[in-house]
């Protein structure tokens, strides 16, 4: 039911881990099915230096929370606010339908963490 | 690798050789309809009769009280569905469990659409039903009682005896779902008080899509399928000949091997729980200790979800299921280990692994092996697993 692209994600996920005295943490709850995202960020002049993830989820939330933390690794913090669900869940060569909720996760959790990066500096938009 | 191990019994099994083996002559040779009067139907109508004989054996029934069906489902829909409609002049109170399968649920759940009240039976913490709770519940307006003989996802078996003494004293009608339970648990209808029962081919080495209906002789219930008179007028349709030899070959089987057949299973299971429990720290078993299917197990691992677990045991050849948020089409959780009391983060770490006659030692070795080793990956992926680990116990 997954794409090659998810299983690989899935398989030899990118960016797992934690980064201690990240500039930026967002942990967001998927309202669907209860799963649960937490990224961690290394910013430097409002550009995405590093990026990692922890998720308790199903697969394909374990495969965006993947894809999504390469897609935005070296871009700057206002490219990476405009990632978007379906950019991801396109970057893995689509999702099942049921799955795309997944994908929202990824979205959402990578906004909370800039948003605390931002709230960090003072600068909360 | 390359290692295959099915551990998924409970949504179905493989049709034996020597079931196939009868089937096949009913596809080409012996391919009338058994309502014809001809010499082709009347040989069709023979392996009918002798398929209903070795059903209505296997569960110390009459031959005139099996009727053929589309599988559990049907069976289950006909029973609630045609004794509720046939008893309406007699109340509309159906009593049943929290814990049904969904061809029992759904079914209520409609009922009450249309007028009917259904009370919906707690469970306790290892999926048992109270006895005393289900006397309580009944009314001068119970028309049936409908508790499953084993459960699909836990494996835990009911105390359908006391049940069937109460629904007798009461004059109530009492329906099982024994779908889980045929070929691994002996049935008596007669002994049991039971007045139906459904079964299904598929959950004991015979073939999908066929199974029954046992309606004790005087039951009133109205007929499910109309359009002729098969199946003694009540369920028309021409038979799935073919399927329902299979049936009557696979029953007889799954009885005359069930001593050897639970003995097995349920040592290789008892080892598995005992290997995953002592090897997964925060993990735990569903469902009852020791009244469960011979080949069921059933467990909750803390901080991961049971998609990805069934994912990375897939990829390593083993198959197995969960009740997990995530692999149900609706991302509701199991409403089974909701009944348990799980809170819905622990049903969300659900995995089944449920044993049949071609597991071996060496396929409980190799998911003792490989399982701890994933549940390490996971949680090492998982923001819960750092934060909790070490902070409270586990239920
Ligand atoms: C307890 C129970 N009841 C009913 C069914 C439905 O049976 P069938 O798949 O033959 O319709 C199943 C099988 O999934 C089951 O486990
Ligand atoms: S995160 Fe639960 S279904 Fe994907």
């Amino acid at each position: 039911m997954y794409s090659e692209q998810v299983m690989d994600h899935f398989i030899n996920p990118r960016n797992v881990g934690e980064i201690e005295n990240a500039d930026g943490v967002g942990q967001v709850g998927n309202a669907k099915c209860g799963d649960i995202m937490k990224v961690y960020l290394k910013i430097e002049n409002d550009i995405i230096v590093d990026a990692k993830f922890k998720t308790f989820g199903c697969g394909a939330a374990i495969a965006t929370s993947s894809m999504s933390t390469e897609l935005i690794k070296g871009k700057s913090i206002h490219e990476a606010l405009k990632l978007t669900n379906k950019a991801v869940a396109e970057a893995l060569g689509g999702l099942p339908p049921v799955k795309m909720h997944c994908s929202v996760l990824a979205e959402d959790a990578v906004k909370a963490a800039i948003e605390d990066y931002l709230k960090k500096q003072g600068r909360a938009e | 690798m390359g290692q295959k191990v099915y551990m998924d019994h409970a949504a179905t099994t493989y049709t034996k050789p020597e079931v196939l083996e009868e089937m096949l002559p009913y596809f080409t040779e012996i391919f009338g309809n058994p309502s014809s009067v001809h010499g082709f139907g009347r040989q069709a109508r023979r392996a009918l009769d002798h398929a209903r004989e070795r059903t209505a054996k296997a569960l110390n029934a009459q031959p005139s009280e099996i009727f053929f069906t589309a599988g559990g489902s049907e069976s289950d829909n006909w029973a609630i569905k045609g004794t509720a409609l046939a008893n309406r002049d007699k109340g509309n109170h159906i009593i049943t469990t929290a814990i049904e399968h969904h061809a029992v649920f759904d079914t209520c759940k409609f009922l009450e659409k249309n007028g009917f009240e259904v009370t919906y039976l707690p469970v306790d913490e290892y999926g048992m039903v109270a006895v005393d709770q289900l006397k309580e519940a009944i009314t001068d307006r119970t028309i049936l009682i409908s508790v499953m003989f084993a459960n699909n996802e836990i494996g835990t078996i009911q105390p359908i005896e006391e049940i069937g003494r109460i629904a007798r004293e009461r004059k109530i009608y009492f329906h099982t779902d024994a779908v889980q339970a045929v070929g691994n648990v002996p049935i008596d209808v007669e002994k049991l008080n039971i007045d139906m029962l459904s079964l299904s081919a598929h959950k004991f080495y015979g073939p999908k899509g066929v199974g029954a209906l046992y309606i004790k002789r005087g039951v009133k219930i109205l007929p499910y399928i109309h359009g002729g008179a098969q199946e003694r007028n009540r369920r028309a349709g021409t038979e799935n000949l073919p399927g329902i030899v299979g049936l009557g070959k696979a029953i007889e089987l799954a009885v005359e091997n069930m001593a050897d057949h639970n003995a097995r299973l349920t040592s290789m299971r008892d080892r598995l729980i005992r290997e995953i429990l002592s090897r997964v720290e925060y993990s735990r078993l569903n469902g009852h200790p020791t009244k469960r299917l011979p080949g069921n197990a059933n467990f909750s691992f803390e901080f991961i979800e049971g998609e990805a677990l069934l994912l990375s045991l897939d990829l390593k050849g083993i198959a197995g299921s969960s009740g997990s948020a995530c692999t149900s089409g609706s991302l509701d959780p199991s409403h089974v280990l909701l009944a348990i009391g799980l809170p819905h983060e622990i049903a969300h770490g659900s995995l089944r692994l449920t044993l049949g006659d071609d597991n071996t030692d060496e396929d409980i070795d190799y998911v003792i092996e490989v399982l701890p080793e994933i549940v390490t990956r996971l949680r090492e992926m998982s923001p819960l697993f750092a934060q909790n680990k070490g902070g409270r116990e586990f239920v």
